[in-house]
């Protein structure tokens, strides 16, 4: 009746409340403290960018969007034009990358031979890591001064012609929106290849055999049940290439010409971009330009935030209308 | 023990020297496949060996025997799926109506276009249920909606699946539930009218009512198909099959290694009830090792 031994043995409720709790926990809160780490960085970033920009914003109203007028001495700053250098440069790069990358992505995951799909593999993350710099200073040093005869040959080429005459344009320069579309697209080919052979290796051995089961070709193997099955991925891929093209910097500095105020549909010749704009003037502006830049950057900012949720709505809805969440 | 994929002394005929002896009522069914030493290697590594049989027309054929005894690779020789592997090779001969499937210039789409398959899991695209059955005859060229309205119905009606679904057809493959999934991929396979169905352990994923819904299908198509399934469940190919092959698997002496061979093919009720090898009544009454 009496428990008289000294050493207490544990009731079976002490044994399964188990080891370890210690550690457990404080991993638990590791990983919290470094998620939240994420949130506050943002946060911080967004309430510095809004602090400082807003000097030029009252200054300059809704002009500060709706305007090219970009004079610094005049206490002007309108950011338009930068906004469509943004945007086109990486439109360009868009329609000249996506293809391609896709075409990659679908040779090395469905088409290549073993030993090469590790090669290509391998080259393509490498290309992935080169930095930016280096694009921008071959396509100013090798590129665009070589580019030029065939610039002018599309503009002849396609002189007189619907939409086509208008974005090659008469006169070409070598550093202009193409230029920069262009190096854009080499830099941001290798990430979205990257992903769309991760996403296009998913795909389960069973359904392309199901394809294949019913007579269909490789291709139609490929459209059939490659493609759809990675569908959400593969926008997913071209939006972080959009991303990293929006952001681009310095490549895109040192190829596009600098020109303020172009808002023309002619690409072959010379405009500028926001992220250029920024780190080209940075260096001499007073506070009021200062403010001016960190506007423009949080413009940048909430451009990126809205193509990102873009991106994500449409994968979204398109996997649940395939039911595959 | 060549892997080429002719064996030069044989003649590309059909035999009918060895006709079915038991029941004897009909007129031998003409053969659909004849396989004449068949064996299938991957790599090095000889996965079935000396496998000869013919399968009829509208039969149920069913491949048993235990794990890794060759059987799904004996079927997926059949409609050259193994050519998805790429170490695998066959050698002797698979002939389809007398016709050689791996002689030179066979296109492998034009085979599976007459010999569908349908796999263990079920694996609908990530579709929707139309566009799953219209797949098939899309890639064979047909264009026409209301053709491809009409087959869409039928295959479904064959699948016995229209009624469930016909209210849906837009909506996606993936929402439906295992059983369904399986009958869309017979539907599916149905839709390019082929003149072989492969089933490759098609009920395994599923529960015993959906398994007893894809017999019932199996044996209303029959009629209209020759079927070939591989199966572990040995009710099942009791229930459901007309001719039962027993795959099992020998030690090679010199390597070491199991490949599979072909016991005893007969009919159904001969293997159930009196096996001619003692390796097939062992497997079939449950005292295998």
């Amino acid at each position: 009746m009496s428990v008289t031994t000294t050493s207490h043995t544990p009731t079976l409720q002490e044994r399964l409340r188990g080891k370890g709790g210690h550690a457990d926990r404080s991993f638990r809160g590791v990983v919290y403290v470094s998620g939240f780490v994420v949130l506050a960085v943002l946060a911080l970033i967004a309430l510095t960018m809004f602090d400082k920009s807003r000097a030029a914003l009252s200054h300059m109203g809704l002009d500060f969007f709706t305007s090219k007028r970009w004079n610094p001495p005049g206490e002007q700053y309108g950011v338009l034009s930068y906004i469509w250098g943004t945007v086109y440069t990486s439109v360009i790069a868009l329609v000249l990358a996506v293809p391609v990358s896709l075409g990659i992505a679908i040779y090395i995951t469905q088409v290549a031979p073993n030993w090469l799909r590790k090669v290509m593999t391998y080259v393509i993350d490498l290309l992935a890591v080169v930095p930016s710099v280096v694009f921008g200073l071959w396509g100013i040093l090798v590129f665009a001064p070589h580019v030029l005869g065939f610039y002018k040959w599309l503009s002849r080429t396609f002189d007189g012609w619907p939409v086509l005459g208008n974005i090659f344009g008469p006169n070409p320069q070598g550093r202009t929106f193409f230029t920069a579309g262009i190096i854009l697209a080499i830099m941001i080919i290798p990430i979205i290849v990257s992903i769309s052979r991760e996403v296009m290796e998913t795909t389960p051995q069973t359904e392309k055999e199901a394809a294949l089961g019913l007579g269909a070709t490789k291709w139609e193997m490929i459209t059939g049940a490659v493609l759809p099955h990675s569908r959400g991925g593969l926008v997913g891929a071209v939006m972080l290439g959009l991303g990293r093209a929006m952001g681009e910097t310095i490549a895109v500095a040192l190829v596009i010409g600098s020109a303020t105020g172009q808002i023309t549909l002619n690409a072959l010749t010379s405009g500028n971009s926001m992220p250029a704009v920024i780190t080209a003037e940075w260096g001499e502006a007073d506070t009021l330009k200062k403010s001016a830049l960190i506007a423009m950057a949080m413009t940048l900012f909430v451009m990126t935030i809205v193509v990102n949720m873009t991106a994500t709505a449409v994968v979204n809805r398109s996997q649940k209308r395939m039911g595959v969440r | 023990m060549t892997s080429d994929t002719h064996l030069p002394d044989q003649e590309v005929t059909m035999t009918m020297d060895d006709a079915p002896a038991a029941g004897g009522a009909a007129p031998a069914a003409p053969a659909v496949f004849d396989l004449r030493s068949l064996e299938v290697y991957y790599g090095q590594f000889r996965a079935v060996r000396d496998v000869s049989m013919e399968i009829n027309r509208q039969e149920i054929t069913a491949f048993i025997g235990p794990s890794g005894c060759g059987k799904t690779t004996v079927l997926r020789s059949l409609n050259r799926m193994n050519d998805e592997v790429p170490s695998a090779k066959v050698g002797g001969l698979v002939l389809y109506h007398g016709a050689d499937l791996y002689a030179p210039g066979v296109s492998v789409t034009e085979v599976r276009r007459r010999i569908g398959m349908v796999f263990q899991r079920p694996n609908p695209f990530p579709k929707s249920i139309y566009d799953n059955v219209a797949f098939g005859p899309r890639v064979n060229g047909i264009k026409s909606r209301s053709e491809l309205d009409g087959i869409v119905e039928e295959s479904l009606k064959g699948a016995a699946l229209w009624d469930e679904v016909k209210d849906r057809l837009k909506s996606s493959a993936l929402g439906m539930s295992g059983g369904q999934q399986q009958r869309l991929c017979i539907a599916r396979a149905i839709a390019v009218k082929p003149d072989v169905i492969l089933m490759d352990e098609p009920c395994s994923a599923l529960d015993p009512i959906a398994t007893a819904r894809i017999e019932d299908l199996m044996q209303e198509i029959k009629s209209e198909y020759t079927i070939v399934i591989v199966t572990h469940n040995m009710q099942q190919a009791a229930r459901v099959s007309d001719r039962v092959a027993f795959f099992t698997t020998e030690i090679n002496p010199e390597s070491d290694r199991r490949t599979g061979v072909m016991v005893e093919y007969d009919d159904t009720k001969k293997i159930f009830s009196n096996p001619s090898d003692e390796r097939t009544e062992a497997y079939v009454t449950g005292r295998f090792g």
